[in-house]
């Protein structure tokens, strides 16, 4: 049986085939499909010949083979340094056995190509940093996703993900509908305690338009008032609107460029209908990555810039802590010991490492803010980006993969972690829950939102 | 023999290398592509420039990179490895007279110790590279012939040279079988992974302006290498 009716080589572009999909729990009919899946050879050798260029090529026939990216990967690290987990290797026998072989690669070696690209790495481009030639692993696995997508060896999330994307310009089925009733209802749940707060939508020429994540809205929604909350205790001027909100691309996780494309573009379309100064977006990693960094590439946009400036929250706090546009009560800051877990979205691929240190300087206490080591652009990862959380089929993998933070961030004594990025946020959640290390988590609205200063006119008349 | 070998074949060999080195380089620029390879790299010059020659200059420096840094036997070895590998060909002595010869310029000249000690220093560390190779899982893993193969391309004129440096009786023999040893290693660079002596500045100078321009390069103070 060379196509499934649920595994194939179609993306899923409606709203049945996407319910269709979701019915089948867990994705055990897909995964059975799976296995009798063919390989497109010829389809493979085009795309090949279309998008593996100077520098993929380049980086798969240069590498030296000297082993120096082993240790940078966590998880080669964690895995009782298994060779099969040194970055060379995994890309190596996966894009460069197809490349060698040119396309003639069977189911079997599909399935572990599967794995390798989304149970053995997050893309976290750490092991770019470490390699003499600068070979950016995590950019040729996340083209190999891309190659697996077309061929329909992907986790059944990410193709339910991808499909999401492609059906609602969001990650969940959230429609704009509801994206705007949720928002405007937890506004109308805070008001009493914050009189006057409110959450305009589609407002023209406003200096900020805030996207968010679709979670939030479905699974998170105080994390919208609390953003309305922050914006207006700032006293900014600005909006959401009520199509291209969403600021994330579990496609970009999937390797479905065309739905990256789709994804963005609704973004940019609210940008450029409602020409703010410039774009906020919520505490995400990946999100921000995919509409900042890599989106205006997908959207062909040649300055390589989305259309008005875009910047990650935790920008707008730096930048509103350094204004005094929050004010940070001296007697509330934290005092206890904390870190902060910076996505590789952002540290690594945006190069926002004194951003974060600046935040902390403002709302912890001096002397209880303590650095992971390594930090910075050679934090690692996390152990769930990349997708990597929200793939059952590799749920043991992943819980394993947590270690590496689990130790960092034991080493810190902190116990409390700040984490600006869903990701994170989540592996955090997980490797308490797994490890029990003992630590709280936080994102860094709610902490703002319990030691900034209120001014007057926002505070409840009694 | 000889004729031929300083000869002709010098010239085909310098040929073939710069020719051959010179088709890779451009064939590389020409093929990289902003959308494929998402870098603005034409919006954003200035930024690009800065993050490629970041990107080198550091890689260049012993110890001048965190990969360099937490490897520091890797380190050593490496830097033993390439600085002789350049220097002695280059600035030995009999090869500036042959060179000023052939081509009407010369280099500056290693003192003859100097270049012997380094010649050894080359072998040695060569040695190191192949054991490291044998030793280590994660090195035997990746590990194919052609990686031997080429350790062992580079190590034969070294190997020859410091033959014909303790004048063996047999000294025409080995001196022309070094000259052969130089030339195939001269010719074979574009066409193996020797190549890197030009694809290491354009890779390293790629992955500079991709996080120069796209990855942070315009936000922060330039990747923390």
């Amino acid at each position: 049986m060379p196509e499934g009716a649920l595994c194939n080589k179609q993306p899923v572009d409606t709203e049945e085939q996407l319910k269709a999909l979701l019915a089948d729990k867990g994705g055990q009919t897909y995964y059975e499909e799976m296995k009798h899946l063919d390989v497109d050879v010829e389809m493979l050798r085009q795309t090949l010949g279309k998008s593996l260029k100077s520098r993929l090529r380049t980086w798969l026939s240069m590498c030296a083979r000297c082993g120096m990216c082993a240790d940078s990967c966590f998880f080669y690290r964690i895995n009782d340094r298994d060779p099969k987990q040194v970055p060379a290797y995994k890309i190596q026998s996966t894009l460069g056995e197809i490349v060698r072989k040119n396309g003639k690669v069977d189911n079997a070696f599909m399935h572990m190509a599967m794995e390798t690209a989304w149970a053995k790495c997050t893309c976290c481009n750490r092991c770019a940093m470490y390699c003499p030639h600068g070979i950016d692993v995590g950019v040729m696995i996340s083209y190999l996703r891309g190659l697996l997508y077309q061929q329909g060896f992907v986790p059944w999330e990410m193709k339910v993900g991808a499909g999401m994307h492609r059906v609602y310009r969001a990650q969940m089925d959230v429609t704009p509908e509801d994206f705007v009733d949720t928002f405007e209802w937890m506004v109308e749940e805070y008001e009493e305690d914050y009189p006057g707060l409110n959450v305009p939508v589609d407002k023209d020429d406003a200096d900020i338009l805030y996207t968010v994540n679709a979670r939030e809205v479905k699974h998170y929604p105080e994390d919208l008032a609390e953003a309305a909350i922050l914006f207006n205790i700032a006293g900014e001027n600005w909006t959401v609107p009520s199509k291209g909100w969403e600021l994330t691309s579990l496609a970009m996780f999937a390797g479905d460029w065309e739905a990256c494309r789709l994804q963005v573009e609704s973004v940019y379309d609210a940008m450029e209908r409602l020409k703010p100064k410039r774009m906020v977006g919520t505490e995400c990693g990946h999100a921000h990555r995919a509409t900042v960094v890599e989106g205006p590439y997908w959207a062909g946009r040649s300055d390589g810039l989305p259309p008005v400036k875009s910047i990650h929250y935790v920008e707008w706090v730096a930048e509103a802590l350094r204004t005094g546009n929050l004010k940070i009560d001296p007697e509330k800051r934290i005092k206890e010991p904390v870190t902060i877990q910076d996505s590789c979205n952002y540290i690594r691929n945006h190069g926002l490492r004194d951003v974060t240190r600046e935040i902390m300087s403002y709302i912890a206490e001096p002397g209880y803010f303590i650095d992971m080591t390594p930090n910075g652009e050679h934090n690692y990862c996390c152990g769930g980006g990349g997708g990597f959380n929200g793939i059952g089929l590799y749920r043991p993998q992943r819980n394993k993969a947590l270690i590496t933070k689990r130790d960092q961030i034991m080493q810190t004594g902190a116990s409390l972690v700040i984490a600006p990025c869903h990701n994170c946020w989540d592996a955090i959640r997980d490797l308490e829950e797994e490890y029990q290390i003992g630590i709280r988590w936080s994102f860094l609205k709610p902490l703002l939102i319990d030691m900034v200063i209120v001014p007057e006119h926002m505070k409840p008349k009694e | 023999m000889h004729a031929f070998l300083t000869g002709p074949m010098f010239y085909i060999s310098i040929a073939v290398l710069v020719i051959g080195l010179l088709v890779r380089v451009v064939r590389y620029v020409r093929g990289l592509d902003w959308k494929l390879d998402r870098v603005a790299y034409r919006a954003h010059r200035k930024a690009g420039i800065k993050g490629a020659a970041r990107s080198i200059f550091k890689w260049l420096v012993p110890f001048g990179t965190r990969s360099w840094r937490v490897q520091p036997v890797m380190t050593v070895v490496f830097f033993v490895f390439h600085i002789g590998v350049l220097a002695v060909p280059l600035f030995l002595l009999a090869h500036n007279m042959f060179l000023e010869e052939k081509l009407g310029f010369s280099f500056f000249t290693l003192p003859a110790p100097a270049a012997e000690i380094l010649s050894w220093a080359v072998l040695a560390a060569a040695l190191v590279l192949v054991l490291r190779r044998i030793a280590l899982p994660e090195v035997r893993i990746l590990t194919t012939f052609h990686d031997y193969f080429i350790l062992a391309l580079t190590a034969a004129p070294f190997v020859t040279g410091l033959i014909c440096r303790y004048d063996p009786a047999n000294y025409d023999f080995w001196l022309l079988v070094h000259i052969a040893a130089g030339e195939l290693l001269l010719i074979l660079i574009p066409f193996t992974k020797l190549s890197h002596v030009v694809t290491f500045f354009l890779s390293r100078a790629q992955i500079g302006m991709d996080f120069g321009i796209k990855r942070g390069g315009m936000k922060g103070k330039g990747m923390a290498w």
